[in-house]
């Protein structure tokens, strides 16, 4: 291909991608979500989030090749050794592990609960905060004071209730979180949901012969979706924040997992000698929730200009 | 927009009208269906946990027999909705159990813990207001200028960072290099049961007793934890206040009082703020109640003897009745707080009806 016919088929796209008069659903997708980009690539705090995402991500998936050594090989004659000890990067810890290497495996337990959490609690809230909006009556009272009373709870307390009940373990933990985290979502849908239903359009899709289900499914759920996203991507900093507290409490990643809480937890002994055995995951787990926090914020002003400063 | 400000409207607000008995009948129904769901929430977690709790009573050794009639006596071979029922009245008459770990009823454990948690986290309400409000003010008064930023960053970072991890550093930084503050604990060992116990609180005791080397030491044990946890109402009442702040000095009354000549600082800190103080009550007593959750793990790190100090011992030695019981209460005095600062909204803004 020659460089040419390489440029104009870029302008071709940016031309696609900016028309007034999108000629097909697909299209006109694109096109929001490339004017959604726009919004975003504008906020430079955003895009420092979306960096420190994109990292932890990468990090995850290659893992085994950036890491130095095996983050659960302990080696007694290198034990707490100090930050920049030549090999030793971010120094080791009271086994002699590898601390870097550590936290780099560390990074796909963190992706690992987040993305079981974002799959499952979201969807679920969605579920039920759209059925409660669009049935109202005593459906919506019924699902709305369930949520109501678990939401009544501080959200770490029920996790522990939760985890001191089903055993401590990273799975479910991941499951007392989601269990814990469903509620703002059917709060964010159901009033979402209480606005569309009285539109015109739904209406006419019910006069058409639509069952609810249908509307519910099909109309209502995905007009939600971009509130319920927003959420998602602020509250992924709280969920991290969450798992680590369980994993410090030693209710989460059992030994030799790398998770960070327990990294914590373990470096708490050595803390007045050896900071560094605490405080470099510390430094890990706040850094991706500071990126996901901006990210959060920055779809937030991009998605709904309402919000606005 | 009201020109006179939210102050009182006269004593006619005061005495209950008919929509007000009924709104009064709504909350207290709404309230004990809550109550009914967090109970019936730890009912369950109670009833599916991989412990046996006979097995807990009698020991590993007991006969068929024994095991049998201990579970009769504890009423477990009844149908789960009886049981649930027994379960609310025990807990309606304040009657959580016996924990394993102390052998004594979980209620009294929870009296002799839960004022170490209500200190801690009344002294970090107070830093996070006495930071917040100013900081918010400041934010939205110099808004999109360095101030602003500056405060938002500070906000952004508490939402950010493991309290655990944040308390732990700060124990190495202030205790350990500087040695500005005390240690993990409540008191010093030396002057641990010197005032007798009244409220609970020692800031409190100790003042009564009139001993001041035990408060400066309880204060000096108090003012790390109290302030990592400070930290985090801190990001919540600034950033609340800023947009208070921000609706409110876009109102008219606003540049009438500029008009009329009043100085900024008068505009600003009388008016302005005058009429955020209402929505910022109902702010502040929501804060408190977050309190508790991350008084969990600050407790954890500082061995404050507190309630979540105390439910997640128990938790790690797997005594039910305790991390139950706990839990129960904590649920308890957060609907509260949550009800409070409805009513309190309700109390201090007319304009709610």
């Amino acid at each position: 291909m020659t460089d040419g016919s390489d440029a104009s088929s870029v302008r071709g796209l940016g031309v696609w991608l900016t028309s007034e008069t999108p000629s097909s659903p697909l299209q006109a997708r694109c096109i929001q979500i490339y004017l959604g980009w726009l919004g975003l690539a504008r906020n430079p705090l955003a895009m420092l989030g979306l960096a420190i995402v994109v990292a932890l991500i990468l990090a995850a998936i290659f893992a085994p090749l950036i890491a130095p050594y095996d983050p659960i090989a302990q080696d007694l004659q290198r034990r707490l050794l100090p930050p920049g000890t030549p090999g030793n990067l971010l120094g080791t810890d009271e086994l002699g592990r590898d601390i870097l290497s550590r936290l780099l495996y560390g990074a796909r337990i963190t992706l690992y609960v987040v993305a079981l959490v974002v799959v499952t609690a979201p969807v679920f809230g969605l579920l039920i905060g759209t059925v409660a909006g669009y049935a109202g009556g005593w459906v919506d009272t019924v699902l709305m004071r369930f949520t109501d009373v678990f939401l009544a709870f501080p959200r770490l307390v029920l996790a522990l209730a939760f985890v001191a009940a089903l055993g401590p373990g990273i799975g479910n933990a991941v499951l007392a979180i989601a269990l814990t985290s469903w509620p703002p979502y059917a709060r964010i849908a159901r009033a979402e949901t209480l606005t569309i239903r009285n539109t015109d359009f739904i209406s006419a899709i019910r006069l058409q012969g639509a069952s609810p289900l249908r509307i519910v499914v099909g109309h209502v759920m995905p007009l939600c979706l971009s509130s319920v996203i927003v959420r998602v991507t602020l509250d992924m900093a709280g969920i991290i924040l969450t798992a680590a507290g369980l994993g410090f409490l030693g209710l989460g990643a059992q030994p030799p997992l790398p998770e960070w809480g327990a990294m914590i937890s373990t470096g708490r002994l050595y803390i007045l000698d050896q900071w560094w055995v605490a405080t470099m995951p510390g430094l890990a787990i706040f850094t991706v929730s500071l990126g996901f926090n901006l990210l959060g914020d920055g779809l937030r002003d991009a998605l709904d200009p309402r919000s606005g400063r | 927009m009201s020109l006179t400000g939210s102050r009182f409207s006269g004593r006619g607000a005061w005495l209950p009208s008919r929509t007000g008995l009924l709104k009064g009948g709504r909350v207290v129904a709404t309230l004990a269906a809550t109550l009914l769901g967090l109970l019936l929430i730890t009912f369950l977690i109670g009833r599916v946990m991989p412990i046996d709790p006979v097995l807990a009573v009698v020991g590993e050794r007991a006969t068929n027999e024994v095991y049998e009639a201990t579970r009769k006596a504890m009423g477990l071979d009844q149908p789960l909705i009886i049981q649930f029922f027994t379960y609310i009245r025990e807990v309606v008459t304040g009657n959580f159990g016996t924990s394993l770990l102390t052998s004594r009823p979980v209620i009294q454990d929870i009296a002799r813990v839960f004022p170490a948690t209500l200190e801690l986290a009344t002294v970090a309400t107070m830093i996070g207001v006495a930071l917040g409000i100013p900081a918010g003010v400041l934010a939205a008064v110099h808004q999109g200028r360095w101030p602003d930023h500056f405060v938002r960053l500070i906000g952004l970072f508490g939402y950010s960072m493991p309290i655990f991890w944040l308390g732990l550093v700060g124990l190495l930084v202030f205790y350990g290099k500087l040695d500005w503050v005390a240690g993990p604990g409540r008191l010093d060992v030396f002057f641990e049961d010197v005032v007798p116990q009244v409220t609970g609180v020692i800031l409190i005791d100790s003042l009564l007793a009139g001993d001041l080397e035990v408060f400066t030491n309880a204060l000096s044990h108090i003012i790390l934890p109290a302030s990592v946890l400070g930290y985090y109402s801190l990001a919540y009442i600034s950033r609340m206040t800023r947009s208070f702040m921000l609706e409110q000095l876009a109102q008219e009354y606003i540049t009438t009082a500029r008009v009329k000549g009043l100085s900024e600082t008068r505009v600003i800190w009388g008016h302005a703020l005058g009429n955020v103080m209402v929505p910022l009550i109902t702010v502040i007593a929501l804060s408190y109640a977050n309190l508790l959750e991350g008084s969990v793990l600050t407790e954890i790190v500082f061995a404050w003897p507190g309630i979540g100090f105390y439910i997640t011992n128990a938790l790690l030695s797997a005594d039910m009745n305790a991390v139950l019981g706990g839990t129960v209460m904590v649920g308890i005095v957060f609907i509260g707080l949550n009800l409070l600062s409805d009513l309190l909204y309700r109390v201090f803004d007319p304009r709610a009806g």
